[in-house]
C-alpha cells in the first residue's frame, strides 16, 4: 500500500482493490437493507408451519395467505380505507399548505412575524404532549372517534409544510404576479392559476411525505379508530396479533406485504421528489 | 422612503395574506395551540376522562411523576438506544454517501434506492418481519448463526440483546435517509477541493477526515439532532418489535405516557409526564447544540 501511493504513475492494480472493496461494501448494506423485505415476501408465500421451519425458499408457493387475510379479516376495507385517508389528508394537507406558505412568503401583512416564529416554535413540540388533549377533543367535543377526520382535519395545520411551502414561494417572481394583477386577475385566480402550477415540483415532494406518513401512521390511528372495522392497514396489522406465542405470522406478513407494495410501487414512479423533499428539510440546517 | 402607512392601511392592503395563511392558521390554534396550553392546564389535574370530573390536585402529579421508576427507566432506555445505534449510522451513512459520490461507481441510482427503501416502509410491517427474524427457536438470524458455528442469540429475551434489537431496526430504516441527506450535501461539494488535496498528497481516509467530514457539519448537525429527538419519540418500533420488553427494557417515554393515558385511563397524569419529557428533550437539544457548535468555532 504504501509502494503504491507514491509511485509516479496510476496504480492499476489498486484502484482495481479499492473499487472491488467499494463495491463489496455497497452490496452487503444492500444486502442488510434488502433482506427483511425478502424475508417478509417469502414468509406470505409459505404456510404457517413452514414459517417457523428451516427452508429458506417455500416449498411450495401459495398464495392461500392472502386468500385467507382477505376472507377473515377487514384487510380490503383496511386497504381501501387507507388510500381514502391518505389521498384525501395529502391533497388538503398540500393544498392548504401550500396557500398558507404563499401568504407568509408575498403577503407582509402586520403580525406576519409572530405568527411565524409561534408556528416555527410549536414545530419541536413533541406529539406525545399533544396526545391526550387531541384525543380528548376528538372524543369530547368533536364525537369523531372512529371516524377519518382526525386522521386529516388537524394534518392539514402543519407547520413544516407552511415552512417549506414559504421556502419554496420566495422563489416565485414578484413581477409575475404584479402582471397577473394588473391584468386583472383576482389573487384567488393567480393563487390557482399561476402560482400552484409553477410550484408542482414543490407539491409533489411534500404530497409525497405526507402521503408516506399517514400511510405509515400508527400512534394516533390506534388511539381514534377503536373498532377493527375502522382499521386502517397498519392498526389492522397490529391487531392481527394473538396472546404470545401465538402470532399468526402467516397472514401478518401476507397483510406487511400489501401494506408495503403502495408504497414501493409510489416510490419507483416519483423517486425523485422523494429525495428533494427529504433533502429540503435539511438545506437550512 | 414612502410615506409611514398605518397598521390598518397595511392590513388592508396585504388583506389577501391574511386570507390565506386564515385557513392555516385557525386549525393550527385549535389543533396544535389549544392542546398544548390544555395539557399544562391538565397536568395539574386528575382526571380519569369523564368530562367535568377532574380534580385539581397542584403539584402533586409532577411530585409522583419524580418517583415513577417506570419513567425514568424509560427514559434511560430510550438514551441506550440513541447510543447503540447513532454512532454506527451516521458513520455508515457517512461512508456509502461518500461512496455512491465517486464517479467510478455505476448503479448509483439503484444503490441509493436499495438503500433508502427501508424509510418508505410501514415500522409495523418492517418490526413484525424483525420480529420473525429475530425470533430465539426458529428465526432464520439464530439458524444463520447456529449454521456458522455460532450460538443463538436471545435478542428479543434478553435486557440488553432486545435493546441491541430495537436499534438494529432503527439503523435499518434511517441509515438511507441520512445517506440521502448527506448525498445531497456532498454534491455541493466542487470535486476541485478534493482534486487539488490529492495534488497535495492527500490520500481518501485525509480527505475524508480533514474535508468532507468538516464541510458536512451542518448536516450531520441535523441528522444527530432529528435523530435524537426521533429516538426519544419512539413508540411503534418498541411497541411492535418487543412490546416494551423483557422487564420493561425497551419501554420508552411515549409508551409511558400512552399507557398511562389510554390503559390506566389517568389522563392528567400522562399529561404532566409529557411535560416533564418534553422539558428533557429541549434541554437534551440545546445541551447538543451547544456541544456541537463549540467544535465549529
Amino acid at each position: 500500500m504504501i509502494q503504491t501511493k507514491k509511485a509516479p504513475t496510476r496504480a492499476v492494480p489498486t484502484d482495481h482493490l479499492v473499487h472491488g472493496f467499494v463495491y463489496l461494501c455497497i452490496i452487503a448494506m444492500c444486502a442488510f437493507t434488502m433482506f427483511p423485505f425478502i424475508w417478509m415476501f417469502l414468509s406470505s408465500l409459505k404456510p404457517l408451519s413452514e414459517i417457523f421451519g428451516q427452508g429458506i425458499l417455500p416449498a411450495n408457493p401459495t398464495l392461500d395467505n392472502f386468500g385467507r387475510l382477505f376472507a377473515e379479516t377487514p384487510a380490503l376495507q383496511a386497504l381501501i380505507r387507507s388510500f381514502l385517508i391518505a389521498i384525501t389528508a395529502t391533497v388538503s394537507s398540500v393544498f392548504f399548505c401550500a396557500l398558507g406558505g404563499y401568504g407568509f412568503a408575498k403577503f407582509n401583512f402586520p403580525g406576519r412575524g409572530i405568527m411565524f416564529a409561534l408556528m416555527l416554535g410549536t414545530m419541536t413540540i413533541p406529539f406525545a404532549v399533544t396526545l391526550v388533549p387531541l384525543f380528548m377533543m376528538m372524543r369530547n367535543v368533536f364525537h369523531w372517534i372512529d371516524t377519518p377526520y382526525p386522521l386529516i382535519v388537524p394534518g392539514i395545520a402543519n407547520a413544516f409544510g407552511i415552512f417549506f411551502m414559504r421556502q419554496y414561494m420566495q422563489s416565485v417572481s414578484d413581477e409575475m404576479l404584479d402582471a397577473a394583477r394588473i391584468d386583472g386577475a383576482s389573487e384567488i385566480q393567480i393563487f390557482l392559476r399561476l402560482v400552484l402550477p409553477t410550484i408542482t415540483p414543490a407539491l409533489a415532494s411534500l404530497g409525497i411525505i405526507f402521503f408516506m406518513g399517514s400511510w405509515n401512521n400508527f400512534l394516533f390511528p390506534t388511539i381514534i379508530l377503536r373498532d377493527p372495522n375502522n382499521a386502517t392497514l397498519p392498526v389492522l396489522i397490529a391487531s392481527l396479533q394473538g396472546s404470545a406465542g401465538r402470532t399468526p405470522y402467516d397472514l401478518i406478513m401476507a397483510a406487511s406485504v400489501v401494506s408495503t407494495i403502495p408504497m414501493l410501487i409510489v416510490f419507483l414512479f416519483l423517486q425523485r421528489f422523494f429525495y428533494a423533499g427529504i433533502t429540503a428539510g435539511s438545506v437550512k440546517g | 422612503m414612502a410615506a409611514r402607512v398605518s397598521v390598518w392601511q397595511r392590513l388592508w392592503r396585504e388583506r389577501w395574506g391574511l386570507v390565506f395563511v386564515a385557513p392555516f392558521f385557525i386549525l393550527f390554534a385549535v389543533f396544535a395551540i389549544y392542546p398544548i396550553g390544555f395539557s399544562a392546564w391538565l397536568s395539574l389535574h386528575e382526571w380519569n376522562g369523564a368530562p367535568g370530573r377532574e380534580l385539581f390536585v397542584g403539584l402533586e402529579n409532577f411530585r409522583f411523576a419524580i418517583r415513577d421508576s417506570l419513567f425514568w427507566e424509560s427514559m434511560t432506555n430510550v438514551v441506550i438506544i440513541f447510543m447503540l445505534h447513532l454512532p454506527l449510522m451516521m458513520f455508515l451513512a457517512l461512508i456509502l454517501a461518500v461512496i455512491l459520490n465517486q464517479n467510478f461507481l455505476r448503479f448509483q441510482g439503484l444503490w441509493r434506492a436499495l438503500i433508502f427503501l427501508p424509510h418508505l416502509t410501514s415500522m409495523v410491517a418492517a418490526g413484525f418481519t424483525f420480529r420473525l427474524i429475530l425470533e430465539k427457536e426458529s428465526g432464520f438470524a439464530n439458524a444463520a448463526l447456529q449454521f456458522l458455528g455460532f450460538a443463538g442469540m436471545p435478542w428479543l429475551e434478553d435486557v440488553w440483546w432486545a435493546r441491541i434489537s430495537v436499534a438494529l431496526l432503527l439503523l435499518w430504516a434511517w441509515t438511507g435517509y441520512q445517506m440521502v441527506i448527506f448525498l445531497s450535501a456532498l454534491q455541493t461539494i466542487p470535486p476541485e477541493l478534493n482534486e487539488a488535496a490529492m495534488m497535495d498528497g492527500a490520500n481518501r481516509i485525509q480527505i475524508f477526515w480533514k474535508i468532507t467530514v468538516p464541510l458536512l457539519q451542518p448536516v450531520i448537525i441535523f441528522c444527530f439532532t432529528v435523530s435524537l429527538i426521533g429516538t426519544f419519540a419512539l413508540y411503534t418500533e418498541p411497541t411492535i418489535l418487543t412490546g416494551g420488553g423483557p422487564i420493561h427494557s425497551t419501554a420508552t417515554p411515549t409508551m409511558e405516557i400512552f399507557g398511562n393515558a389510554f390503559l390506566n385511563l389517568k389522563y392528567g397524569y400522562a399529561a404532566s409526564l409529557s411535560y416533564i419529557y418534553f422539558l428533557i428533550v429541549i434541554v437534551a437539544t440545546l445541551v447538543q447544540l451547544r456541544f456541537t457548535n463549540r467544535g465549529e468555532k
